[in-house]
């Protein structure tokens, strides 16, 4: 049963988020304008940085050269990683002795982590060094969210931009995102979050004896800073393998909230940005509202599914709602709501086991991540498919109201629309094809865990996630076998599941972010269009309204037999399957 | 720029702009189904089956290649043979799947094909008119019309057809037009001016003019309408193309749906047969706009010609639906082409009667429109009867461009009217002195806005004529109806700012360009331009040409030079400046339309899944051994629908049904309002995007009764 | 090209110092320094010896002890994993029953009137870390009666135990409030040794 106390925890988060898009969408739009900061003292760091990189901060790229910069950065980033990861078992601060990772399993991590995926074959605590962890992983954490973030903000001068045809330099908003946003505000977080319990230690696991005298060992690592990045760049990937829902990484209800409100933060305040960007706060609001009413409603959902339990618990007898897989601490409201930030925005960080929620329950964040991660998304991923939707919605309203259509100003035309299409359409696609790769070939049957309906939601759940950057998981679903021995000798990954997820969570990334970039391209430098009485306006409830319509029909529309054969038959019936 | 038609088009301004039967006579009502259209139509349709031209519809092509598809599984099954994709389907189901399949392609086929015939039926008509005639070359000897070159020059007579396009280069005739424009009253073309312009085809009424010939053979402008109102010239406009991707691209990934449904659906130990799939396909795609997709742009390029209007090209027409601006010629378009006499203003010591009658007298003779409102005035104000100046032994002064006056000599007593400065010279040459007053009241005049005309009998200033300019019944109307619309009125005029902004604010417009000069106009569009809106702009005169040209959407009146009939994208042939209302309506009509369908029918595809994938899915994990049994994915089968074949049967031929349904809307296109695209917005949504949520759950319920009840399916 | 990418090799030496380094190694320091007990595991020592941490749950088996909920991993910390049990699985539904079976089987010798509609969710279904350190009150309240029997302590005072070391939510607010098992079997062994 849902609780009172419950509805208001989801009321109270719903609350703080919206008080706190404003604040940092404010904070966010000085930083991209920045060269106040850059000429004061406070920029003698970031002066510098440019200096060694040999980039000019007055230089102005046009969507080209912006998406060359994004490609060749984000290539350099996979191939540090992969090698990295294929070395590992050479590096310092090794201290199980883990062995190298296989080339398949590397070949998925590295994609993941690039893609800000953080989808997770590797077991975090069994199979990788303090190292990997720090200088290949957390490096990303920080890399591929700042790459998200500068593609938002160069898209967002794409439609502001009304003499410029350019759209800024990707390596000065690189930077501005990495020095002024996330690093500091995951400083402040990680502390945080030592200071109520998160562990952030170098030292070998502490070996004691339980009181019931069983040979233990509490296992220590850098976590909490790795854990105030995965959540803050919408990363996901955790110290251990649970996630979030290991004390060690999410110790209380407060850090819990806080962890939420770290994953939402940016998505949610670039809506703010953007609207202070383009000269129309409203227009932020719109966006942030879509976003909202998707976000509530599958909070809703999921709560209600989840507190009503599971047939397999009805059936054995046990009333009240579905524990299995969740902390105690979180309780349902905090369960459900970490579900729905986690897979509306493209985090992906878990606090729970997906695959343990209930039929309902588990369609909804699968659903969430089909719109394309739009929902709020992934840090500034979010932001720019979710303007592709808009741009899709303004298509069609702009014909109903009678003109080209038009958003802020600037006509949306075939170019525009193409690229819409393909960047809308190829996280879909991909998802789809990949399932049904997988589910077609005996290859991807073998990384299913469980039968029936589920062992098909696992599959769909693992390629939707991944097409989309999300990286959460019905985490039955594996591509990688690790028998218990140490150093990980004997362990091999899945070469079909790793490949093709790898392939997906790069398609599934770039292709829509060089569309994007094009779109914006286009728009730069056009001139916009006068605001009269016949032009639709688009920052109102009504236009809201279309682009919820518009994301449902076509982003879910595309899902939905798929659904239906996956979570969905498994709510609408009680009964068991093997 | 104050060419006028002879005969001015009634404005009728209590009827709502837009309304067909507003502007005199019509261009051939059609009702919107008739019944020869209809026939050639349904022939028609079927040819279009040909799949290279399919190929251009993606929509439609796959619905096509699925029924091709189809056809050949029911083919090998009523041949007793096995196959694969079609599963355990009867053969019966097969084939009533095949044929709706091919009933969705047809029917596709026939709104474009009705809408084509609709065009076809109006170029039979003007094709009529272009009879071979032989034309008189000026330099002698003849040829066939339709050999004519550009530059030829023609010799044509009363009584006979004036054989290609081209300026009328000497002489002066009537000609009947109305073969063109409908208008019966026939127009008078001359040589120099604004009114040189004559169209192939038309007839010489009266007197002879020679032509030179202005066209390519078979470019005239009876070829050119012919085209377009065939649609052979059509050419796709930007907003289709943007549309026609988006529709592809829905096409593409419902494809990728429908394919990955197979091993999905496999997956869960339910088989799928290529029947029932590709009806999944048909009924997910969007067929609706995309089979009415093309019949809307002909029947918009279609309701544009039944106004009379030609658009040269499609892209001008959707881009009239987006004028932000629009640039109105004053006189003639404003005001009623001339000034009228409106107030005697007599000196001191002359009486208002002294002063009058000097000035009809002055008038008497002066048959321009504003000497007449003079005589007309002089008897409505003071009884002063007309004479006949032919009695009397008078002497007319005509008007010249360097004495700027005209009047009377009349038995030793001259009386002059014209410009104040030319009066007061005309006095102090006759050795009289202008008073002060004349200055003043001239001065006045002008200051409201008026012409002053003074008036002098020998060495005497008698007094002053207050011309007016009178602005046209209805326009206020017209510009509020603009304004509603989002697109805001600018007069451009020769006149002072002063008297310009009297007439713009009597008019109700919502700015004005005065002193305009040719260069002033463009500058005007190009700032405009600059920054982002769309302008449209009406004109016919020489000097407006290069504004028609660098206006997004400028209208040429028939009347006009040929200049501006080239520089525009459109010509009115009812010479009506307000025209450019109902143009805008016709774009923006043209919008809604592809817009509200699809939206309707992407909307439509959420009942479509309610009533296939139950069906598809109803045994789907039901519980192992029996086989009636019902899976939990029935439950979804909220239509209750009769069974899972008559379920998807249904949906199919609700598919297919809708489009015949919607021809009337495509041809007719979704009505304007001019609410503020907001509130049009909020009702569109409402009428097809909820309407196209609801409507196909009560059609396929409605045919599933049928299907399933009375056909036992 | 070029430019972009000798910016991107030394973009990336610089991040993974700055940010694979500097940074943890900075918060490592202010942690240990500022939060030395949370950043090192919040552990929970008696008489000197460490005997796990405050955040993680540990097997108990003996019927003095509180039970921590089930774990899929056999509460090892180091190793952690999900049951990944689904919602209609025919093994869930046997795991769930079988622990309901053992529950009532242990602590309906101390109460009775135990049913199994009444057995809380928590102490049948594996937590999600597989180390929960907490168990729901209402689970506490039952397995009370049998700590108290078994301890020979008034079941008042064993309840106020469990009272003392129930964690509320986060500011009153966030999250639910759950009962620390190993701080609560240490209060219990502290409580009887005295």
């Amino acid at each position: 049963m849902t609780t009172a106390q419950g509805w208001l925890q989801v009321g109270l988060f719903c609350a703080l988020l919206t008080a706190l898009t404003p604040l940092l969408g404010a904070y966010m739009h000085k930083v991209f304008r920045g060269d106040a900061i850059l000429a004061s003292s406070a920029g003698r760091v970031e002066r510098g940085f440019y200096r060694i990189l040999r980039v000019d901060p007055g230089e102005e790229q046009d969507w080209k050269a912006y998406a060359r910069s994004v490609l060749v950065v984000s290539l350099g980033s996979w191939l540090l990683l992969y090698l990295i990861l294929r070395t590992q078992g050479i590096h310092p601060f090794n201290p199980a002795g883990f062995s190298s990772g296989p080339a398949d399993l590397s070949f998925n991590t590295a994609s993941s982590f690039v893609s800000n995926t953080n989808w997770q074959f590797y077991a975090g605590e069994t199979t990788l060094s303090n190292f990997s962890q720090m200088a290949g992983l957390a490096v990303q954490n920080f890399v591929s969210a700042a790459v998200g973030i500068a593609v938002a903000i160069a898209v967002i001068r794409g439609f502001s931009n009304r003499s410029l045809s350019t759209l800024g330099c990707f390596w000065v908003d690189f930077t501005r995102a990495l020095l002024y946003v996330l690093l500091p505000i995951a400083f402040a977080l990680a502390l945080l979050f030592v200071s109520q319990g998160v562990v952030q230690s170098l030292a070998p696991a502490r070996a004691f004896t339980s009181l019931e005298g069983a040979e233990q060992a509490i296992a220590l690592g850098p976590v909490a800073s790795q854990e105030a990045i995965k959540l803050l760049g919408t990363n996901g990937g955790g110290f251990f393998n649970v996630n979030s829902a290991m004390p060690f990484e999410n110790p209380s209800g407060l850090v819990n909230v806080v962890q939420m409100l770290a994953i939402l933060a940016i998505p949610a305040g670039l809506t703010a940005t953007f609207g202070r960007m383009v000269g129309n706060r409203r227009q932020g609001w719109m966006i942030y509202g879509a976003m909202f009413a998707f976000f509530a409603a599958a909070v809703a959902i999921v709560y209600a599914a989840e507190a009503h339990g599971s047939p397999a618990q009805h059936l054995a007898g046990i009333a009240g709602g579905n524990l299995e897989g969740k902390e105690t601490r979180f309780g349902m409201p905090g369960t459900s709501l970490f579900a729905v930030v986690t897979t509306v925005a493209s985090c992906g960080a878990v606090n729970a086991a997906m695959e343990s929620l209930t039929g309902i329950g588990g369609a909804i964040p699968m659903a969430n991540m089909m719109t394309g991660e739009v929902i709020f998304g992934g840090v500034g991923s979010g932001l720019y498919s979710m303007l592709m939707f808009v741009i899709l919605a303004v298509f069609v309203a702009g014909l109903m109201v009678g003109r080209t259509p038009e958003l802020l100003g600037k006509k949306i035309g075939a170019r525009e629309v193409k690229l819409t299409m393909i960047g809308t359409l190829a996280a879909p696609l991909l998802a789809l094809v990949a399932t049904a790769a997988a589910i077609a070939s005996g290859h991807g049957l073998r990384s299913i865990h469980n039968g029936g309906p589920q062992g098909f939601s696992e599959t769909l759940y693992a390629y939707v996630s991944q097409a989309n950057n999300n990286g959460s998981a019905f985490a039955g679903y594996t591509g990688f076998v690790q028998p218990n021995a140490p150093g990980n000798a004997g362990a091999f990954g899945l070469t079909f599941a790793d490949l093709l997820g790898g392939g997906a969570m790069l398609a599934g990334r770039f292709l829509p972010l060089v569309a994007v970039l094009a779109i914006a391209g286009a728009l730069a430098g056009r001139t916009a269009h006068p605001d009269g009485p016949g032009t639709l306006r688009t920052d109102t409830a009504t236009f809201g309204a279309l682009t919820i319509g518009t994301i449902l029909l076509v982003a879910l529309l595309t899902f939905v037999p798929a659904l239906l054969l996956g979570p969905v038959v498994q709510g609408l019936t009680d009964r068991m399957f093997r | 720029m104050t060419g006028q038609t002879l005969a001015p088009p009634q404005h009728d301004p209590s009827a709502a702009p837009g309304e067909p039967g507003r502007d005199g006579p019509r261009r051939r009502a059609r009702s919107l189904l008739e019944p020869a259209i209809l026939t050639t139509a349904l022939l028609d349709a079927l040819r279009k089956l040909d799949p290279r031209r399919m190929v251009r519809n993606p929509v439609m092509f796959v619905v096509e290649v699925g029924a091709l598809l189809t056809t050949l599984v029911w083919a090998v099954q009523a041949l007793g043979g096995e196959i694969a994709g079609a599963g355990d389907d009867p053969a019966w189901y097969t084939l009533t799947v095949a044929v709706w399949l091919w009933l969705t392609a047809i029917f596709g086929n026939f709104a474009e094909a009705i809408a084509e015939g609709r065009g076809r039926a109006q170029a039979a008509t003007l094709r009529a008119m272009r009879r071979e005639t032989l034309a008189t070359l000026r330099d002698g000897g003849a040829k066939p019309a339709g050999e004519l070159l550009l530059g030829d020059v023609v010799v044509v007579a009363a009584g006979e057809t004036i054989p290609g396009d081209g300026t009328v280069i000497a002489g002066i005739a009537s000609v009947d037009e109305s073969a063109i424009t409908g208008e019966s009253a026939p127009v008078i073309r001359e040589a120099g001016g604004d009114r040189s312009a004559v169209t192939g085809g038309t007839q010489v009424l009266s007197d002879e003019i020679v032509v030179e010939i202005t066209q390519r053979p078979g470019e005239s402008f009876l070829d050119r309408m012919i085209a377009l109102v065939e649609g052979a010239s059509r050419r796709k406009t930007p907003n289709e193309i943007a549309l026609g991707i988006l529709l592809a691209g829905l096409t593409l990934i419902f494809l990728v749906v429908v394919v990955t449904l197979r091993p999905f659906a496999g997956y869960a130990g339910t088989a799928t047969s290529i029947a029932t799939l590709v009806s999944l396909l048909v009924a997910l795609i969007p067929t609706t706009i995309g089979a009415l997709l093309s019949a809307i742009g002909i029947a918009g390029m279609d309701r544009l010609v039944r106004r009379n209007v030609l658009a040269l090209s499609g892209r001008a027409v959707e881009a009239s639906g987006d004028v932000d601006v629009l640039l109105l010629d004053k006189t003639g378009t404003i005001t009623l082409g001339n000034r009228q006499a409106a107030e005697f203003v007599p000196m001191p010591g002359v009486s208002e009667r002294e002063l009058a009658e000097a000035a009809q007298l002055a008038s008497l003779a002066d048959e321009t429109p504003e000497g007449r409102s003079i005589v007309v005035l002089a008897k409505e104000r003071l009884g002063i009867r007309g004479r006949e100046l032919a009695g009397l032994d008078a002497r007319f002064v005509p008007f010249t461009a360097q004495t700027r006056m005209s009047g009377v000599d009349l038995g030793g007593v001259s009386v002059r009217k014209g410009a104040g400065d030319a009066i007061e010279r005309w006095i102090e040459a006759a050795g009289g002195t202008a008073p002060p007053a004349l200055t003043t009241a001239i001065e006045r005049i002008a200051r409201d806005g008026g012409t002053p005309l003074a008036v002098a009998r020998d060495d005497r200033a008698l007094g002053v004529i207050h011309l007016k300019d009178v602005v046209k019944d209805g326009m206020r109307q017209r510009f509020d109806h603009l304004r509603a619309m989002g697109i805001r009125t600018v007069m451009v005029t020769g006149d002072n700012p002063l008297t310009a902004a009297k007439i713009a604010r009597e008019a109700g417009v919502d700015d004005f360009l005065a002193e305009a000069t040719p260069e002033a106009k463009l500058a005007l569009i190009r700032e405009h331009q600059a920054g982002g809106r769309m302008v449209a702009m009406t004109g016919d005169g020489t000097n407006d040409a290069p504004a028609l040209a660098q206006a997004d959407v400028g209208v040429a009146m028939n009347s006009g030079t040929h200049a501006a009939r080239e520089a525009g994208n459109m010509v009115d042939l009812d010479s009506d400046p307000t025209k450019l209302i109902e143009i805008v309506e016709v774009g923006k009509q043209l919008l809604i339309t592809r817009g509200a369908l699809t939206t309707f029918s992407i909307a439509n595809d959420v009942a479509k899944y309610f009533a296939i994938l139950p069906a598809i899915f109803a045994a789907s994990y039901a519980a192992s051994g029996d086989e009636t049994a019902t899976g939990p994915l029935d439950a979804l089968d909220v239509m209750d629908l009769g069974s899972p074949r008559s379920a998807i049967v249904s949906a199919i031929v609700f598919n297919a049904l809708v489009i015949p349904l919607l021809v009337p809307l495509a041809l007719r296109g979704v009505r304007f309002r001019p609410l503020g695209a907001t509130a049009l917005l909020r009702r569109n949504l409402l009428v097809y995007g909820l309407g196209g949520l609801i409507a196909p759950f009560v059609g396929i319920k409605l045919v599933d009764l049928v299907v399933h009840n009375l056909l036992g399916a | 090209m070029k430019r972009d990418a000798h910016a991107t090799v030394v973009a990336l030496a610089v991040l993974t110092l700055v940010l694979g380094l500097a940074y943890p190694l900075a918060v490592t320091g202010v942690g240990q320094v500022a939060f030395h007990d949370a950043a090192n595991g919040s552990q929970l020592t008696v008489d000197g010896r460490t005997v796990g941490s405050r955040l993680l749950g540990q097997g108990f088996r003996a019927t003095r002890y509180f039970h921590s909920r089930p774990s899929q991993t056999d509460w090892n910390p180091s190793a952690t994993a999900f049951s990944n049990a689904g919602p209609n699985g025919a093994d869930t539904r046997a795991a769930i029953a079988a622990r309901a079976a053992a529950y009532l089987r242990l602590e309906g010798r101390y109460d009775s009137g135990l049913t199994r509609a009444a057995i809380p969710p928590d102490a049948v279904q594996t937590s999600g870390s597989g180390v929960d350190p907490h168990i729901t009150v209402a689970n506490a309240r039952i397995q009370a009666r049998r700590v108290a029997q078994v301890r020979g302590l008034p079941l008042a005072r064993v309840d106020r135990l469990v009272d003392e070391h129930t964690d509320g939510r986060g500011l009153g607010l966030f999250g639910e409030p759950g009962v620390n098992v190993l701080e609560l079997n240490v209060a219990l062994d502290q409580e009887t040794a005295r």
